[in-house]
């Protein structure tokens, strides 16, 4: 119980991951909020990394979650910028509505 | 060791506990909020495992960008807080059967294997060097611009194409904005900014 080992920070991120696809689902009216559950998705493979990468001393794990870090900066601007169009033009951002395609 | 199983703890349940808010809160500016949260305590569990470049790199790429975007976005968009609840059952349902089957076979994959997760017979790669001699930071620094330069420059590219992308999407041209155009101005010629006009006298114009 008080050595912490790999397998509790993966216990953490698994449960932080299931947490978000979750969310994904329970969240039908907003679509903010499937875009932080992704966050918090790509933040569970982050800690995965990072722990693998401290229990295995290889630093590799690191650079590849710093990697992952920009990619999930990058998705989050991208995805509110669509997200700001999207409310442009429609007025509401349900994720009933969006699952029309013509626009 | 008691004082950092204990900070494991703390962190682990505020980082679970704000994800759980997350998800749940019914207000999206508390979502956000609840989201720097969660980064943060996250943070401290990297520092927990000596990644500190990584941790200050999640406060201040994530923390003081990305959730402050986020917030941005939920408060100009005018959400209104009160969403409606009324398929939440179905979609619980069906989300509850999706995420307990991941957690479950997550659990089975990491408790199956809780007694011998890989002991890495192989030599490490990059062996992360004593923090005392190098610290994480020089570390990170020493493989990223050498062995890792072309996803580091890669990384780059992938953010200069997300500025540009969010640049171009949400631009757009307001009609009925008065602007000054510069060349308009410095191509006047005389012939069109002054116009003679014969009064006669006594008529007006």
């Amino acid at each position: 119980m008080l050595e912490i080992g790999l397998g509790h920070y993966l216990t953490v991120a698994a449960i932080l991951f299931t947490l978000g696809v979750f969310g994904i689902f329970l969240n039908r009216k907003n679509v903010i909020i499937i875009l932080m559950s992704l966050e918090l998705i790509l933040l569970s493979v982050n800690i995965n990394f990072v722990a693998f990468s401290h229990f295995s001393g290889d630093l590799t794990g690191q650079v590849f979650s710093l990697l992952i870090l920009t990619v999930a900066a990058a998705e989050a601007a991208i995805g509110l910028a669509i997200l700001v169009i999207y409310f442009r033009n429609r007025g509401s951002i349900d994720v009933d509505d969006i699952s029309v395609m013509k626009g | 060791m008691a004082i950092a199983a204990l900070s494991f703890y703390v962190f682990a349940f505020i980082t679970l506990f704000a994800a759980v808010n997350v998800i749940f809160a019914r207000n999206p500016v508390h979502s956000v909020l609840f989201l720097i949260l969660s980064f943060f305590s996250s943070a401290g569990l990297f520092v927990l495992m000596g990644a500190e470049f990584l941790a200050m790199v999640l406060v201040i790429v994530y923390v003081g960008a990305v959730a402050v975007l986020f917030l941005f976005v939920v408060m100009m968009l005018d959400v209104e807080a009160v969403a409606s609840r009324k398929g939440l059952a179905r979609y619980a349902s069906v989300g509850g059967l999706v995420g307990g089957l991941l957690l479950v076979e997550l659990v089975l994959i990491v408790g199956g294997r809780v007694g011998g997760l890989p002991t890495n017979t192989a030599a490490p790669a990059l062996p992360i060097p004593d923090m005392a001699v190098r610290t994480n930071t020089q570390a990170l620094g020493d493989v990223l611009y050498t062995d890792y330069v072309v996803l580091f420059q890669t990384a780059g590219m992938i953010l200069l194409v997300a500025m540009v992308g969010a640049i171009v999407l949400t631009l757009r041209k307001r009609s009925g904005v008065k602007r000054q155009n510069i060349q308009k101005q410095t191509l006047r010629t005389i012939d069109e900014a002054v116009e003679l006009k014969k009064v006669e006298p006594g008529s007006g114009l």
